[in-house]
């Protein structure tokens, strides 16, 4: 302010030049604030919902131990006779997680890769959307989808040992990794498509085929975007409820294979809260500790992905 | 390295103002007599001997848009030929026609015929990924892949397949021929986007020599550099003259002087009716000759700064 008074008194007659603001701007202040307060709510309902999971998971931890917690091989929390063993629901989670991004990687980071590389400007402008819309599906479609639709293909084209049951972790990841195909493609083509055409063209330049550009050039130099949407990709497939809660089954099962019924942490969690837990149960508490697990497991592979991306991505200018 | 007189002849392209980029041009063509030229380094024949490519009744089409028309021009082998004009006349476009890059650009169509050592550049059975693997392209902006240095040289060898006995002396060949080994050689394994612009586009030449190409097209290579890395990239042309025919798009009228052997100037003319402006070969001579004495009006009026 001083400043800017003093240097409208030197070029001009003294006092006859204000720099002063007319009047406050209380609009400006009102914006801010409630711009703020946007960004502090999702923060704070952050911090909340963190908080809520950290104090059940605490008692819970007081009544059964950490180690039989993570190693047990047995679960079931609301029998009579409880066994808080969490590896079936881990393993079931990671059954269907695995054939879910064996089905979701392949086939878009394929349709990211034609729609950037291979698809006219209309094919990609007609094709993109449309992929999208799968993202819009409601899960609980997908995983009626799932249990009456592909399970019984699945059990009718089966060519080798025993077809999968009627619930199984296959139908429900072949299906979970269908609706992720979406995020995958999406985010990827937008990384590829970020590529600067200039770097295609000195690969082009340099006697490459567009198989050898997409492969060679613009897949490393997208690879962090790439990266970020498989991560994202994998946190969907672990998040996710309704597909296993509906055709995954109900049964906590320790087993790798694919074709029977198992639990994931997600679909116990959405099967105990539907059912009656009075707050305060072991019961209860069970629910908030998968919760945290869960939680935990999704932030360290966050975390592990940041830093893999750090360390091999390409970074042009 | 045979031309030794360059590296003296730096400084002084490198304190002479640049002119912009459609050619504000030069006060006087007289002045050209004070820059040593390669072409007054080496005798040049009238007429290109042993042409590597001819361009007859060349045009370019983009869609219904004819961008260039009516080029007719013959390359010498290892000599230099620089393309100039003002902007929009199409010499960039006639460029990219010579190893298809222009088949990238959709709805691209060339016309007219281009032969490149008796064989139609555009005929039905001709793989444009073979053609540019003998006719290389140095581009305008550096554009180094963001690898290391070494992977940069790597790339074309291993894309094209060819199977050196040793990859680390074709990397090392290379960043010499493009005389930059020896300020790289402690730090092949760094990204190439360490580098400063100019080494950049040095790196761009390597990576363009070390899949041994015939003929290396050149589009504006030095307009994104500063007088001191445009100097050095011009000894480098010149010295690779030697081994490679080289055609360059240039704005930069002393830069054509200083190194082409020939010039062919290019200008835009609107059409009566329509008023599409199409671009169009006016002249092509050696460049001693066309600086000097130019034959045509629209020639001299460009060079001598009174359009452009």
């Amino acid at each position: 302010m001083t400043r800017a008074e003093s240097t409208a008194a030197g070029g001009v007659a003294a006092g006859s030049v204000s720099l002063r603001r007319p009047r406050p701007r209380y609009g400006e202040a009102v914006i801010r604030g409630a711009l703020f307060a946007a960004a502090l709510l999702s923060v704070a309902t952050t911090v909340g919902i963190v908080v809520a999971l950290i104090v059940p998971t605490v008692e819970f931890f007081a009544e059964v131990s950490v180690l039989d917690f993570l190693t047990g091989t047995e679960w079931a929390p609301l029998f009579a006779r409880p066994k808080f063993g969490v590896l079936p629901l881990l393993v079931g989670t990671l059954v269907v997680t695995v054939v879910a991004l064996i089905v979701a990687i392949p086939l878009g980071l394929g349709a990211a890769t034609f729609l950037s590389e291979y698809a006219t400007d209309r094919v990609r402008r007609v094709l993109k959307p449309v992929l999208e819309v799968l993202a819009g599906i409601p899960t609980v479609v997908y995983g009626f989808f799932a249990l009456t639709f592909v399970t019984p293909l699945l059990q009718d084209i089966w060519l080798f040992g025993d077809p999968p049951e009627g619930f199984n972790a296959l139908s429900a990841g072949i299906v979970m990794g269908i609706m992720i195909v979406p995020t995958v493609a999406s985010l990827s083509e937008d990384a590829m498509s970020a590529v600067p055409a200039d770097l295609k063209a000195g690969g082009y330049a340099l006697g490459s085929s567009k198989r050898q550009v997409a492969t060679r050039v613009t897949f490393p130099a997208a690879l962090s975007g790439i990266v970020a949407a498989i991560v994202l990709a994998i946190s969907r497939a672990v998040g996710e409820t309704m597909i296993v809660l509906v055709a995954a089954g109900g049964t906590p099962n320790l087993s790798a294979d694919p074709r029977e019924a198992m639990q994931t942490m997600t679909a116990f969690i959405g099967a105990a809260g539907i059912g009656d837990q009075p707050v305060g149960s072991i019961g209860y508490k069970t629910i908030f500790a998968v919760g945290s697990l869960l939680f935990v497991i999704t932030l360290v592979m966050n975390a592990v992905s940041i830093r893999l991306v750090r360390k091999f991505r390409e970074v042009y200018e | 390295m045979d031309n030794s007189p360059s590296a003296d002849d730096a400084p002084t392209s490198a304190d002479a103002p640049q002119p912009a980029a459609t050619g504000s041009g030069l006060a006087d063509p007289a002045l050209h007599l004070d820059t040593p030229t390669r072409a007054g380094r080496r005798e040049i024949p009238e007429q290109p001997k042993d042409p590597v490519m001819l361009l007859r009744d060349v045009a370019v089409y983009y869609g219904g848009f004819r961008a260039v028309k009516d080029v007719n021009l013959d390359f010498g082998r290892r000599e230099i030929t620089a393309l100039i004009g003002p902007s929009g006349c199409g010499k960039s476009t006639v460029l990219r026609c010579l190893n298809r890059m222009n088949d990238l650009v959709r709805g691209a169509r060339v016309a007219g015929s281009i032969t490149y050592h008796d064989q139609d550049l555009y005929g039905p059975k001709v793989d444009p990924i073979v053609v540019r693997r003998s006719i290389g392209m140095v581009f305008q902006k550096p554009n180094p892949f963001p690898k290391s240095i070494y992977d940069n040289i790597a790339y074309g060898p291993r894309v094209t397949g060819m199977k050196p006995g040793s990859m680390d002396e074709l990397v090392e060949q290379a960043l010499r021929g493009a005389a930059l080994w020896d300020e790289v050689k402690d730090k092949l394994k760094q990204n190439a986007y360490s580098l400063s612009g100019g080494q950049q586009q040095r790196l761009c030449i390597a990576r363009c020599i070390a899949v041994n190409p015939d003929v290396i097209l050149m589009d504006e290579p030095c307009s994104a550099l500063d007088p001191i890395a445009t100097a050095r990239i011009e000894d480098l042309m010149i010295e690779l003259a030697d081994r490679y025919t080289i055609i360059i798009v240039t704005h930069n009228m002393q830069q054509a002087a200083r190194v082409a052997d020939r010039t062919a100037f290019f200008t835009a003319e609107a059409d009566a009716t329509t008023g599409e402006r199409t671009g169009l070969l006016v002249e092509y001579d050696r460049t001693g000759a066309m600086f000097h004495n130019p034959r045509d009006r629209r020639t001299e009026d460009y060079i001598s700064g009174r359009f452009g």
